[in-house]
């Protein structure tokens, strides 16, 4: 058997998971991101704590993120818009699910490339229209995906990544959100 | 104290091993305890083969052949070994097992409580209530069945009053149901086969499902689960599964059995004019809001039967005989909708009913001894409950076998489970 590196301790993963079978409250986690106003339709989001395991965590350093809107939006362009946040978040997903699930079945990956593309019709934000929603039409994602692994097997990986992806599931399923003010 | 019986002890049934249950289950059970000279009852709330009486809905026919439909020493007899029998004539099959076998059952006798007891003096076993009076038993199989409660999503309740709600336990046919739209929840055999029927009644039918699995009725010429059969998959142990828990969790296969032998997967539901939607994810204000991600659960369908008939294909190259002419075949995907609907609005009219085909579960209420998981499922291994010596089940979704809950799986399960509760009485472990 050759040995397959494509960088995922996948070992450790399906040791949590039969830890974490276990263990229902030790797999709780809270993600948390920190925003700013900025100015106009500016904002600054830091992103560093976490709680999982049962205690505290902090991510090495703290990672930050402008979002703002376009010149054509009648914005500066600090940042990317915030809908746009949510395709890095699922192309992202999506490609360490690709990366795990093949370390997995032993599948060599060479390259991976994710083309995602969200449609988005903005009269639902402008008001333009009340019959159109605010959120994308739909998103479509393209891989293009250079493995030692057969068509079909490369399909079964990015389906079982699907399968798996916290953000697609987050997309793709209503959520229980709440928006108060402190 | 004298080693006598006291006056309780006399007053009560004995025996070596006690049956809850005549399904066809636990009447395999009893044919190798009799087999073997164990003295034992089966007790059956109902009649024999009560689920097929009970719980079946009106048009139900099993969707395994009459070839396959077996017990032990009991094979289906009858003209037609092609065809698949009606609920009544599973029902008489099973009842003429128990005849042949001559099975000790009690009917009409349910069984309340069973809690261990161990009365200090070695003879440690089961008290077991019933609405008839206590017996006690050296040993115990749970034969009660793998389906006594349709599983429903908590979200029922938010439903408008206005939309009348069916488990498969109350459905018996299109004509019982209110004129108008109805949502099938659910893709695994009982889905489609009541979306089926809904929708050649005339009325406009919405199919929701999430991960489901995908089956023709026939491959190269012959039923796929003689392929099942033959090919071994079925007879893959518990111990050799890769995800023992994945595949308990398995739902059935989207199959039907009808004389013209139809394939009946969601492409033949579309053929028809059924609306397939995502899984059903919540209720929001009157609104059923369905998953986006109906083209995946399609996918990871289409891929692994696929996968299923390349396990086919390369057995049968390797070892079926020469009569198997017919070619390979491989079969169009998934015809996912372009758009499939993500909500429909409940108040609205266009849905009268609901048909919840989301699944089944067992009933332990009666089972007094802590041998179930956080998630009310019995802990078990191959159908030994080893936290509680000398109580065993058997019927259970790959309880030894990929083929342990089909009628015809019941046969080498009940061989080995009884092996080892033989072992038991006769004090090997
Ligand atoms: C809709 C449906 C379709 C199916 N189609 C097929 C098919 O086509 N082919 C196939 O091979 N399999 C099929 N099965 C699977 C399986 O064969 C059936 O579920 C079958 O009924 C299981 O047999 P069993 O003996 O394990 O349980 P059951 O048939 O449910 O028998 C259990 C018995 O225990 C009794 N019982 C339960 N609790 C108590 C108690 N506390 N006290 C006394 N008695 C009790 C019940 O009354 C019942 O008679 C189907 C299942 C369902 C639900």
């Amino acid at each position: 058997m050759t040995t397959v590196t494509n960088g995922v301790n996948v070992q450790a993963l399906l040791d949590a998971r039969e830890v974490l079978k276990g263990a229902p409250e030790a797999a709780q986690f809270t993600w948390r991101a920190s925003s700013t106003w900025r100015d106009g339709v500016h904002s600054t989001t830091t992103v560093q704590d976490f709680f999982g395991l049962g205690e505290e965590r902090s991510h090495k350093t703290e990672s930050v993120f402008e979002a703002d809107h376009p010149e054509v939006f009648a914005a500066e362009d600090n940042g990317i818009t915030p809908i746009e946040y949510l395709l890095v978040g699922l192309a992202s997903c999506l490609t360490a699910g690709v990366a795990s699930v093949a370390q997995n079945r032993g599948i060599q990956l060479r390259s991976v490339q994710a083309a995602v593309e969200g449609r988005h019709d903005i009269r639902g934000i402008l008001g333009a229209d009340s019959d159109v929603r605010n959120g994308f039409n739909d998103i479509k994602v393209t891989f293009t995906i250079d493995a030692d692994a057969s068509p079909q097997e490369i399909e079964a990986l990015v389906a079982q990544s699907q399968k798996r992806s916290a953000v697609f599931d987050a997309l793709t399923n209503p959520t229980d959100v709440t928006v108060e003010v402190a | 104290m004298s080693p006598s019986k006291s006056p309780e002890d006399r007053a009560i049934e004995h025996t070596d091993a006690l049956v809850v249950g005549a399904g066809h289950a636990g009447l395999a059970v009893s044919r190798f305890l009799g087999g073997a000279g164990i003295d034992h009852l089966v007790l059956e709330r109902g009649e024999v083969g009560n689920s097929w009486r009970r719980e079946r809905w009106d048009s139900l026919r099993l969707l395994t052949p009459n070839w396959l439909t077996r017990l032990p020493d009991h094979p289906y007899q009858g003209p037609d070994p092609d065809g698949y029998l009606t609920a009544r004539e599973v029902a008489d099959f099973i009842g003429g097992f128990a005849a042949a076998s001559r099975a000790p059952v009690r009917t009409g006798t349910e069984v309340t409580s069973v809690r261990a007891v161990a009365d200090g003096r070695g003879r440690d076993g089961y008290l077991v209530r019933t609405d008839q009076g206590e017996i006690r038993a050296r040993s115990v199989v749970i034969a009660s069945g793998a389906c006594n409660v349709p599983v429903v999503p908590g979200f029922k309740d938010a439903l408008p009053d206005s939309v009348r709600q069916l488990t498969p336990f109350d459905y018996t046919g299109p004509a019982a149901l209110p004129e108008g739209g109805v949502l099938v929840v659910g893709g695994s055999a009982t889905g489609v086969q009541l979306a089926a029927e809904l929708r050649r009644s005339g009325r406009p039918v919405v199919l929701s499902t999430g991960e489901h699995v995908r089956l023709p009725r026939t491959y190269r010429g012959r039923d796929v689960l003689w392929w099942m059969q033959s090919s071994g998959v079925w007879d893959q142990r518990h111990d050799e599964v890769d995800d023992l828990e994945r595949a308990r969790a398995l739902p059935s296969p989207q199959l039907v059995g009808t004389p013209e032998r139809s394939t009946l997967d969601l492409n033949a539901l579309i053929e028809l004019g059924v609306e397939p939607v995502g899984r059903w994810a919540a209720v929001r204000d009157g609104r059923a809001l369905f998953s986006g991600g109906l083209r995946n659960v399609c996918s990871l369908a289409d891929l692994k039967m696929e996968r299923l008939l390349d396990t086919f294909d390369e057995w049968a190259r390797k070892y079926a005989d020469d009569d198997l002419t017919d070619e390979p075949q491989r079969f169009a995907p998934t015809r996912v909708p372009a758009s499939a609907r993500l909500q429909l609005d409940l108040r609205g009219g266009e849905i009268q009913t609901v048909v919840w085909a989301t699944g089944f579960r067992p009933d332990y209420r009666w089972l007094d001894v802590p041998v179930l998981d956080a998630k009310g499922r019995l802990r078990h291994v191959g159908g030994v409950v080893s936290d509680s010596p000398g109580l065993y089940a058997v019927g259970l979704p790959v309880l030894r076998r990929r083929k342990s809950t089909f009628i015809h799986g019941a046969e080498d399960d009940a061989r080995e489970v009884v092996e080892h509760l033989a072992g038991y009485l006769a004090g090997r472990h």
